[in-house]
This record gives structure tokens, C-alpha cells and sequence, in this order.
């Protein structure tokens, strides 16, 4: 297992250097290029700009900076914020917990929703709950995330004012747990949302895969009670695909949070890339985009060794 | 009269698959969406005849009305002729990108999985490349690369789509490939080309069809998102997606504003899932 798994981040190298490659050149491209952001700015002379051209090499040409800006990556190094001349790990890393805050508290509200509804219905094929799910996950599958945010503040902020709709605390009042969840609420149900239609419908179509096979019947036929049947012989097998879904759910979480942060103004790092993306500071984008990405491919190599691990007919090399 | 026996089968299995399309429930609500959406947004505009950006400063802020079926925007802007307008666009995106995305998913597959050997590593990597950046950081970055417009953003949202089709595709040339009929195309002297383009590709396209359909309600959402965010298609031109931009700040106001475009989207994408659904049982 260790050589495995010491394989597979062998062979993430290269696809990570594709990854950077294509991120790099796209920010390079950026209307009015790497320092749009200063050309706009009036107190910025044109010999500044001259002499941070040469500072930041980027008068060389562009497969040279991207080396150049390879070798420091690495090293953790990705530059310095155009915003507030930060280290970019820095401002990008004040911006994680509140990410990994709504990434996790969605992804275990939807992880346990979808498995709970899922086992119902599949338990439960064909009743009247088993159709209401099939109608909802539908309707979950065809909403667009934003617009589930628009709706759900409009009733309960704009209307009910039960909730908070922005920001992750109250703005002037000292920090407090009680006031930091009350703000979680909201955009945690509408992150949750967007992959919970899609997991339910996996975790209900695993375990009536598995509840038809025939060691099942045998487990019945030797008398076993029906929840040891379930429980013991029926789950265990039907939530090993799943696991592998919900690892690369997990990576498809982070555009969602993207949007959510945008519409709840929660200050995590999606929003911080949006931000970024319209001020034209640059290496923040080149910092974040590079971050997810690498997420995403551990969260890979995470999906396929838990696979191995969970199924013991899965035997690699 | 001569009656082939390639004429008598062909009728008949299409029947079928129009027949067994049509028992579906699924497709023919979805269906149903679909046609009624696309033809409002056609000839809605003809008999709702009114201008997109024609400012009525009596109807300013004002909830739907028969004058103002779906009422009026902040600046006075008759909500539903911007609706069937924005339609338009939101429907004309989508199915431009599907076209894209599945365009260079089929020759990217095709040449994969014909070709094999370092073609085949190479374009699979790429799709890893591809599939391993968050498809929304992607797109936005695209976005302020490449300049605004309708044809730019549908080429960006196929560029971000083309991945699951490429690996459909070069599934299917692989399993086509070893069967008797295409050695036969082989046998009888035909070039690769044509064997690719006339003896693998109409078996392939199943599972393409599908795909596609069900790509084209993915592509509207996410024209949708990027025309929300500010990213996508730019004002005055209307679409389902930047009517919401302003939305959030009349929420208390002007709720409607927030309500039929998003609505709108929803289902629209519906009818495409139900669709797609029906496609996937039928093909």
C-alpha cells in the first residue's frame, strides 16, 4: 500500500506541472497583463511601473518566468499580494479556515443526509417517500446553487428574519461561537444542497445493487435477522463506491463554495479569488487556482487508496 | 415493388425509439418544458411586443401588473420581455457550448482511442489536466482572458466540457473497434478515415446524444453562475443569468427580480435532465 500510494504522488508531478503550466500562462493573459492592476492607479508613474517590470522579472519572456516562478512555488514561495504587498501564502491562508469551515460543515451535513435518505428510499423502493425523493433530488439536480442562495436569504432574512445572510459574524460585535454558527446556517444548507441530490441518488442505487445480489439471499436464508442483514452484509459492501464519489464530491464542493461565498459574502478563499479576479492581483489568482487544483488531485489519489483500503478484492501493485 | 430488407427494418427501429422516447414519462414532461420554453422565448418576443431596454419610469419598481406581467427592474425595464430575451441568449449558449464541448470531446476520443499508443497518453493526460482544475476558478479565468461576448463565453463553457465526452468516445471507439463489421470496412479496402467517420461513429454516438443533453442544462447553469458573478454575458444584453446580478440588493423591494429568471433557469435545466433521462432508457 505504501508503494502505492508513494506511485501515485510520484505520478502527480507531472500532472500538477500541466495544471500550473495552464494556470500560469492564463493569468498572463489577463487584460493589460500582470500589472493591469497599478496601470489604473494615478499615483503610479510610468518609471514605477518601469522599475516594477524589471523587480518582478517580468520583462523576461514568459517560459522563463514561469520557471522562475516554478522554482519559488515549490518552495512554498508564490509572490506578494498587488492588494496590500502580503506574502500571497499569507493572505491566502487567512482566508482557509473560514473556507474549510463551510466546505466541512456542508460536506457532513450533505455526507449524512444523503445517506440517511438514500438507505430510506433504496430499503423502501417504490413507496411514496421513495417517489418524493425521486422528485426532489430532480429538482436539487436542475438548481442553480446561486440562485437556491437568492431564495433561501429572501425567505428567511428578507421575510422571516430568522438568519443572518452575510458575512460569517456581526459586524462591530465581538467574536463568538453561538454568533459564528448562527451565520454558518444558511450557506452551509445551500452548499449541502448542491450535492446532495446527486449522492442520495448513488448511495439509494449502491445499496439496491447490493441488496440484489446473492449473498444477501444467503445471509437471509440462513436466518439471519433482517437488520444484521442490512446492517452487517448489505451496507458495508454498498457504501465502498460511494466513499470514491463522495472524496471527488468533496473537490466538486470547492466551485460550489466558490458561488456560495460570493452570495453569503462569507470571507473564504473563493471569495477571495473573486475579489482577486476583478482587481486583477494576480498572484493572489495564480496562488489560489494552484491551491484547489492540488487539493483536487490529492483528493484523487485519496478517493483510489480508500477504495483500495475499504475493498479487500482491490489489491494494487 | 422491391422492398430491401434494410428498408424494412430501418422504419421500424426508429419508430421504436421515437415510440419508446415518447412512453417515457419522464421525457415527455421534460419534453413538454422544453418546447413551450424555447418556442416562448422564439415567438414570445413577437406577440409580447416590447423593447428589452425600453425604459417605463411609471412602472419603475413596480410588481407584476397586466401592463408588466412579471412587473418592471430597477431601472423600469419590462421583466418579461427580458426574460424571453435573456432566453435567448441563455438557450443559444447552451447549445453552442454542447456543440463545442462535445465537438472536441468526439475528436479528441476518436483520435484517442483509434490512434492509441502516445496519442492515446497524451490526450488522456490532458484530460486529467483539465478535469483536475476546478472547473469554476477555470472558467472565470478564462473569462477575463478572452474578450466578453456571446460566442466567447459559449467557446470558454465548451472548453471546460469537453472531458467526459472525449472519454465516452474513446470508450466506444475501443469497443467498436475489434468487431466483425469493422474488419470487414477494413476488408474490403476502405481508408481509416471513412471507416472512423462512416462505420465507428454512427454507433457511437449513443451515449454522446445523452451526454449531450444533459451538457446543454449543465452549460445554461453555468452561463447562468458566470453572468451572475459579472463574468459572463455583459449588460444591456439580457440574460437569465446577469438579470439576477442586482437582484440580491432589491430583495426586499423588488423579490420578483430574484424570483423568474432563476426560475426560469431551473426549469429549463429540468426539462434537459428529464430529457436526458428519457434519451439514456430509449437509446
Amino acid at each position: 500500500m505504501a508503494v502505492y500510494i508513494v506511485r501515485r504522488l510520484l505520478l502527480s508531478i507531472p500532472l500538477l506541472l500541466g495544471i500550473t503550466i495552464v494556470i500560469f500562462f492564463l493569468a498572463h493573459h489577463l487584460p493589460g497583463g500582470p500589472l493591469a492592476m497599478y496601470l489604473n492607479t494615478a499615483s503610479v508613474t510610468p518609471e514605477q511601473l518601469q522599475h516594477l517590470t524589471v523587480q518582478l522579472g517580468l520583462d523576461k519572456p514568459v517560459p522563463v518566468q514561469y520557471v522562475e516562478w516554478l522554482e519559488k512555488a515549490v518552495r512554498g514561495d508564490f509572490g506578494h499580494s498587488f492588494g496590500d504587498g502580503r506574502p500571497v501564502v499569507a493572505v491566502i491562508g487567512d482566508r482557509i479556515p473560514a473556507t474549510l469551515e463551510l466546505m466541512g460543515a456542508a460536506f457532513t451535513l450533505s455526507v449524512v443526509l444523503a445517506f440517511t435518505i438514500g438507505i430510506l428510499s433504496a430499503l423502501r423502493r417504490d413507496s411514496f417517500f421513495d417517489y418524493l425523493v425521486t422528485v426532489v433530488s430532480y429538482a436539487g439536480m436542475s438548481m442553480p446553487i446561486f440562485w437556491l442562495g437568492i431564495l433561501v436569504i429572501m425567505l428567511f432574512g428578507a421575510q422571516l428574519h430568522w438568519l443572518p445572510t452575510a458575512g460569517m459574524q456581526t459586524p462591530g460585535a465581538p467574536f463568538s461561537l453561538a454568533d459564528n454558527l448562527r451565520h454558518l446556517i444558511l450557506p452551509t444548507c445551500v452548499l449541502a444542497a448542491f450535492t446532495l441530490a446527486q449522492e442520495s441518488r448513488y448511495v439509494r442505487a449502491s445499496v439496491l445493487d447490493v441488496i440484489g445480489q446473492d449473498y444477501i439471499r444467503t445471509a437471509r436464508a440462513k436466518g439471519l435477522p433482517e437488520n444484521v442483514v442490512i446492517l452487517k452484509h448489505a451496507l458495508r459492501n454498498a457504501l465502498i463506491p460511494v466513499v470514491t464519489v463522495l472524496t471527488l464530491d468533496a473537490a466538486y464542493l470547492l466551485s460550489g463554495a466558490l458561488v456560495t461565498e460570493t452570495v453569503f459574502a462569507w470571507p473564504g478563499m473563493g471569495r477571495l479569488f473573486y475579489d482577486s479576479l476583478r482587481e486583477g492581483n494576480y498572484p493572489v489568482v495564480v496562488g489560489i487556482a494552484v491551491l484547489v487544483s492540488v487539493l483536487v488531485v490529492l483528493l484523487n489519489i485519496l478517493a483510489d487508496v480508500l477504495y483500495a483500503v475499504l475493498d479487500p478484492r482491490i489489491k494494487y501493485g | 415493388m422491391d422492398v430491401t430488407l434494410a428498408d424494412r427494418i430501418e422504419p421500424r427501429e426508429r419508430r421504436g425509439f421515437i415510440h419508446r422516447l415518447l412512453r417515457h414519462r419522464n421525457a415527455t414532461i421534460g419534453l413538454a418544458i422544453l418546447v413551450a420554453v424555447t418556442a416562448a422565448c422564439i415567438f414570445g418576443p413577437i406577440i409580447w411586443a416590447k423593447n428589452p431596454t425600453a425604459i417605463d419610469f411609471a412602472a419603475f419598481g413596480k410588481g407584476p401588473s397586466l401592463h408588466h406581467l412579471m412587473g418592471a427592474d430597477d431601472l423600469g425595464r419590462d421583466e418579461l420581455t427580458r426574460i424571453l430575451y435573456g432566453g435567448r441568449i441563455s438557450i443559444l449558449v447552451g447549445f453552442l457550448s454542447m456543440v463545442i464541448g462535445i465537438g472536441i470531446g468526439a475528436v479528441v476520443g476518436a483520435v484517442s482511442g483509434w490512434l492509441g499508443g502516445a496519442y492515446d497518453f497524451a490526450l488522456m493526460r490532458a484530460v486529467d489536466v483539465a478535469l483536475s482544475i476546478p472547473s469554476l476558478f477555470l472558467l472565470l479565468l478564462l473569462s477575463v482572458v478572452f474578450p466578453p461576448g456571446v460566442l466567447s463565453i459559449a467557446f470558454i463553457i465548451g472548453l471546460t466540457n469537453w472531458m467526459r465526452p472525449a472519454r465516452l468516445m474513446r470508450s466506444q471507439v475501443l469497443t467498436i473497434k475489434p468487431r466483425e463489421y469493422v474488419e470487414a470496412a477494413h476488408a474490403i479496402g476502405s481508408p481509416p478515415w471513412r471507416i472512423l467517420l462512416r462505420t465507428i461513429t454512427p454507433n457511437a454516438v449513443a451515449p454522446l446524444i445523452v451526454d449531450g443533453t444533459l451538457l446543454m442544462g449543465q452549460a445554461i447553469i453555468t452561463e447562468a453562475v458566470m453572468s451572475f458573478l459579472g463574468f459572463g454575458i455583459q449588460p444591456p444584453t439580457p440574460s437569465w443569468g446577469n438579470m439576477l446580478t442586482n437582484a440580491q440588493t432589491f430583495i426586499v423591494s423588488m423579490p420578483w427580480l430574484a424570483i423568474f429568471p432563476g426560475f426560469m433557469v431551473f426549469i429549463t435545466v429540468l426539462g434537459f435532465n428529464l430529457v436526458g433521462d428519457g434519451l439514456r432508457d430509449a437509446l
